[in-house]
């Protein structure tokens, strides 16, 4: 225990612990986004054609910071335009297409990070790292989480109407391929802020499980914002409290913290909870 | 019916001179290279019940996509009351097809029906002292006041399109357009629904629906335009539905029933 309290003396514990509360904050609270719009499993071709996406970007651009974020953008074209242009133009369909083109590019990123002999680094760009970031990736995830809440608060009614009404959005003014493509911008932007926390496997944990739990829990769409962001904060923290005295991977702990809240709200949410009709 | 110069025009105190008439001039559009309406002209005062009816790709949806501005034509103008309507956007309510809706997401019918404030209320004001009384209003109307906290998913499938209907009074909307609104209810469910259409109507309101039952059209719609790609026949429904229309609309075989 001692050795504990010393431990979250390092500035390094702190800035971790920081980092596993902001990060936990914005993706909970983006993660509304993904599951009101039934989007998981899209996000999660995404996330996963993260590394790809960096590889491609450190072999292009050299190992820098700058790599991940423009990887990240890269990935998020390369499968999200890639697999529409696929299912549109041949006789696959668009689940068909996204699942064979994220696994082919996961193949040849994995190629190419080993290739440029960075071996080391594939580990921490799949289950994440949170002890190696530093003070610019704490203000990048930072500014990422700010960006997230503040655009999304501003823009919340006419947001809640596009998400679920985007036709009726749209013949009340609203614009609703600049909403698509500002959603897919912002997940693109969260995923880069947990990809050094959680990794490219993990990260889709992160932006689903918060708001999936607030969706068992209640019938209000707009709690779903800041419950999702309190429950991924908060889901965060206590993961990073138990990782170290465990000596669990921090990563893997916050995703598996976040799992067995969803599990629990499963089963006790009062409204939806597989128990609701037992008491 | 009521008359285009003699109604008593709903909708928080709009003036006019004449009734208000959604007026189509040579309207087409096409998705690429193909034509899904060419050359559409017609006009309709508020105050009716007005049925698009017509063959699967005949351009029903694409009809209301235009009139709900979602789409733009390639030529020719949709005018509501001599300006061109997408100035009016407000005057429009849309109300999607049952099954495109996801009943499921976390929304009370008081938030679905608060959505049509939207227009009015904009980003950032909050719901003023009147904007709720509307709203208490529209939920009155709809008898769904006691049902207003429960989530949307929770409702029978006439109250879940009464709370769609709800939220297009809480915009005072004077267009109502509706996307097969009659498709999966049953006979006491289309009964009801039409009832209320013509209610909706009857205050001033101009209420268009794609629809596909031929046999309930004359029942429900007091106007119907009949199309494929074109205006094949518009009028009272009664009119429009005849043999010949039908046949040149659907070609011989899909006719099972006439009006």
């Amino acid at each position: 225990m001692n050795e504990f309290l010393q431990f979250l003396g390092e500035p390094i514990a702190q800035r971790s612990l920081w980092a596993c509360a902001v990060i936990g904050f914005a993706n909970g609270f983006v993660s509304a986004l993904v599951v009101l719009r039934r989007s998981s499993l899209q996000i999660g071709t995404i996330s996963c054609a993260l590394l790809p996406g960096i590889a491609l970007a450190i072999l292009l651009f050299g190992l820098v910071q700058m790599s991940i974020i423009i990887g990240a953008v890269l990935a998020g074209l390369m499968v999200g335009l890639g697999s529409l242009f696929i299912s549109r133009t041949g006789k696959a369909d668009h689940d068909t297409a996204l699942s064979i083109l994220h696994t082919t590019a996961f193949a040849l990123g994995y190629i190419i990070l080993i290739r440029l002999g960075l071996q080391q680094k594939v580990d921490d760009w799949l289950f994440g790292n949170i002890m190696s970031m530093g003070n610019a990736d704490l203000w990048i995830a930072w500014s990422i989480g700010a960006i997230a809440v503040l655009s999304i608060t501003v823009l919340q009614r006419p947001l809640l109407i596009y998400l679920f009404d985007p036709r009726a959005a749209a013949a009340m003014g609203i614009p609703a391929r600049a909403f698509s493509y500002g959603i897919f911008a912002l997940i693109i932007l969260v995923l880069v802020s947990s990809l050094q926390a959680v990794g490219a496997f993990l990260t889709l944990g992160l932006l689903v499980a918060p708001a999936a739990t607030m969706y068992l829990l209640t019938d209000r769409a707009s709690l779903m914002f800041w419950g999702g962001g309190l429950i991924g904060a908060l889901g965060s923290v206590l993961a990073f409290f138990l990782s170290y005295p465990l000596g669990w991977h921090l990563g893997a702990t916050i995703i598996l913290v976040l799992g067995i809240i969803f599990l629990l709200a499963w089963v006790f949410s009062p409204k939806y909870g597989l128990l609701r009709h037992r008491r | 019916m009521v008359d285009e110069h003699d109604h008593i025009c709903w909708g928080g105190g709009h003036h006019h001179h004449g009734g208000h008439t959604l007026a189509v001039h040579g309207l087409s559009a096409s998705y690429g290279d193909i034509e899904a309406l060419r050359e559409l002209s017609f006009s309709a005062a508020c105050g009716r019940t007005l049925a698009l009816i017509g063959p699967n790709g005949a351009g029903k949806s694409t009809l209301l996509n235009l009139l709900a501005g979602l789409i733009r034509p390639s030529s020719g103008q949709i005018l509501w009351n001599n300006a061109p309507l997408h100035l009016t956007r407000h005057e429009i309510a849309f109300m999607p097809q049952r099954s495109e809706v996801d009943w499921q997401f976390p929304i009370t019918v008081r938030e679905l029906v608060e959505m049509g404030r939207y227009p009015a209320v904009g980003l950032w004001k909050s719901l003023r002292h009147h904007d709720r009384d509307i709203v208490d209003k529209a939920l009155h109307a709809l008898n769904l006041t006691e049902l207003q906290d429960r989530q949307i998913g929770a409702l029978s499938g006439g109250q879940q399109q009464r709370a769609f209907l709800a939220r297009a009074l809480a915009q005072e909307a004077h267009i109502l357009l509706l996307d097969e609104p009659f498709t999966g209810l049953d006979v006491p469910g289309t009964e009801s629904l039409a009832e209320l259409l013509r209610a909706l109507a009857a205050e001033g309101r101009l209420v268009i629906a794609s629809h596909h039952d031929l046999s309930t059209a004359a029942h429900i719609f007091d106007y119907t335009l009949l199309l494929n790609r074109q205006s094949i026949a518009y009028g009272p429904t009664a009119r429009v539905l005849t043999e010949e229309n039908l046949l040149t609309a659907f070609g011989k075989r899909n006719i099972t029933t006439t009006a």
